[in-house]
């Protein structure tokens, strides 16, 4: 009963305690990698948790100054996932002899740094409903940048990447940053005219065409390309956001069935369509047959992840210990399965915990936000995070059939990487934004107002 | 290095990993409650009179608002009657209540029902809302007789 009043405190020293909790963990998950291996060089992966500490650092300080009530776990569980990532990169680097890890540093060198720059600049998060079409814009750009000739690459049989200057980007990775902002800002200014003007048919309003017009043509235009550029994994979060983010701002129920119509739609035609996702399907549900197994491009990823998790049971081989290199794509697509191997069913559990936290984080920020756009974008990006695990935490473990989107902070990728970061760094700012003391007596008002009193404020709007 | 010691120490990184999760959540319990007061349940007799401002107020004959009458500015002493529908104010055309006013935004405000009382909300007006002399940062309940004003508009509801 002492805890009934909720002043708003800062909690950094808090965030400060979980941080050398996280980065001991990170610590540990190295040694632990390290002593696996014959000869014990541990000057690697003091090297590696070196830097991630002292930029976890640098953020931690930058928040104490530039947003001093933001969210106390949000920071700590992200070092956390992202240092385990880097762990497990590096032990496959060393039972598979290659360099990935040393990549994945620099690129969660340049995240972390661009997330402090977020922090810095950005200062508050309602500058950015400034930009709402230009964000419309630049997410139609990032989409169509690897469309062009010379700059876009085929990897995998996917067009999403740009190769500049030796490193391959891909741009789409940021669209669901940008797409968000859009989503928010778009929403928050028309949301009464998408509720109120319309016509009825049965039980369900429909919106009038030209307040929709944008939100379908950003939807068409992001679905379309990446139907082009076969990116499955994409179009899906792409449509889950533009329905979430319309329920949300709506919470007409109608959206959800409507979405929902579309997705069973959309996804018959392209199962019948569109041989990609055919195969797709086609090594979901006869993953076991030798045939299928055996084929090229076939379920043998799958089916080895699954036995890698398997053959962890309940506590795991022990970092180090099991053999996840057998799988291919071990340090992308299918960690999950690697650390389910090494670390268990209770390992797993604990990463599959993070998430969820994270994910909870975000919307506790949308919940207090005391905005309507920064409502809006929290849950749109908190909900980013939440459905990439989905589809790739279920797409490993055959829940759904297996498409590639990364593990947000664990898996091997730039970009993801970076634009989890900057997700991230938004959301502590809107965080900051709903938890800090409201300047001013705004509030359940009792007293009746003193009438003739306030009238002097007004700035000319031109 | 030791086997033994080995998987001590792998089994220490399972238990370090969930001491992360558990101090997390642990973080969290007290700050599930959103806004200033938080109240789990009924607050026993002896609560009460330490913190006075659990009681519930003593519920009062609320009397639902039936109109919005305009004090002052350009449709000053215009009434409108309220259904139980949401009113738009702003400059632009398709606002329930057009402002023809430079300081009002093309949409200002958004007064709407809920249940028998009518809360106002900024939508991200250049000038701002202000209900009394205090500016919205976040919808807020009208009371009847509650002055609120946008751009040089001043309304007021009425029961």
């Amino acid at each position: 009963m002492s805890e009934l009043q909720t002043a708003p405190v800062p909690r950094r020293n808090f965030e400060l305690l979980l941080l050398v909790l996280a980065l001991g963990v990170g610590f540990a998950a190295f040694y632990l990698v390290g002593s696996a291996t014959d000869e014990v060089d541990h000057t690697d992966f003091i090297v590696e948790m070196s830097i991630l500490s002292g930029l976890a650092l640098l953020l931690h300080v930058l928040l104490r100054i530039f947003a001093k009530y933001s969210d106390p776990v949000i920071l700590p569980i992200t070092v956390a996932l992202n240092s385990l990532g880097l762990a497990m990169i590096h032990r496959i680097d060393l039972s598979r002899s290659t360099e990935q890890s040393f990549r994945q540093l620099i690129w969660t060198g340049i995240a972390m740094l661009i997330a402090a720059v977020v922090l810095w600049a950005l200062r508050d998060h309602r500058n950015l409903r400034r930009f709402t079409y230009i964000a419309l814009l630049v997410s139609i750009l990032l989409l169509l940048l690897p469309m062009i000739p010379k700059l876009g690459v085929t990897i995998n049989g996917a067009r999403i990447w740009v190769r500049v200057a030796g490193f391959s980007l891909q741009p789409g990775e940021l669209a669901k940053i940008t797409l968000s902002i859009f989503f928010a800002g778009y929403l928050s200014s028309n949301r009464d005219l998408i509720l109120m003007a319309g016509r009825k048919f049965g039980p369900m309003q429909f919106p009038r065409m030209r307040d929709m017009a944008p939100m379908v043509i950003a939807w068409l235009v992001s679905i379309g390309v990446l139907v082009v550029q076969r990116d499955l994994g994409s179009s899906i979060l792409f449509f889950g956001l533009f329905i979430v983010m319309i329920y949300v701002a709506t919470a007409r129920i109608s959206w959800v069935v409507i979405g929902l119509l579309m997705v069973v739609v959309g996804g018959l035609f392209a199962a019948t369509t569109m041989s990609h996702v055919t195969r797709r399907l086609n090594t979901w549900i006869n993953a076991f047959d030798p045939e299928v197994y055996h084929a090229q491009g076939g379920s043998m990823q799958i089916v080895e992840g699954l036995f890698g998790m398997a053959d962890g049971g309940l506590v795991g081989t022990g970092l180090g210990n099991g053999s996840p290199y057998r799988v291919p794509l071990a340090n992308s697509d299918m960690i999950i399965a690697s650390f389910g191997e090494e670390l268990g069913l209770i390992g797993l559990a604990a990463i599959l915990m993070l998430f969820l936290l994270l994910v909870t984080r975000g919307m506790r920020a949308a919940l207090g936000s005391r905005d309507t756009f920064g409502k809006l974008l929290a849950t749109g990006l908190s909900f980013t995070l939440a459905l990439q695990c989905l589809v790739i935490v279920g797409g490993v473990t055959r829940l759904i059939p297996l498409t590639g989107l990364a593990t947000p902070f664990m898996a091997a990728g730039g970009s993801s990487l970076l634009a989890n970061w900057i997700i991230v760094a938004l959301l502590l700012l809107i965080s900051h934004n709903s938890r800090r003391p409201m300047s001013g007596s705004v509030g359940p008002t009792d007293e009746v107002a003193t009438p003739g009193a306030a009238s002097t404020k007004a700035v000319k709007t031109k | 290095m030791n086997d033994l010691v080995l998987a001590l120490f792998r089994l220490g990184f399972l238990v370090l990993l969930w001491l992360l999760v558990l101090s997390v959540v642990g973080a969290m319990r007290r700050d599930l409650v959103i806004g200033t007061r938080a109240r789990t349940g009924e607050p026993s007799a002896r609560a009460k009179k330490k913190n006075p401002q659990l009681a519930e107020p003593e519920p009062t004959a609320r009397k639902a608002a039936t109109a919005l009458l305009v004090l002052e500015g350009p449709l000053s002493g215009r009434e409108i009657k309220l259904a139980g529908t949401p009113i738009l104010f702003g400059r632009a055309q398709d606002a329930t209540v057009v402002l023809d006013d430079d300081y009002a935004s093309g949409r200002h405000a958004r007064l709407f029902p809920q249940g028998s009382r009518w809360f106002i909300e900024d939508l991200g007006s250049t000038n701002g809302t202000f209900v009394g002399e205090n500016q919205l940062a976040r919808p807020q309940q009208v009371e009847i007789g509650q002055r609120i004003r946008i751009g040089k508009t001043v309304l007021e509801l009425k029961a």
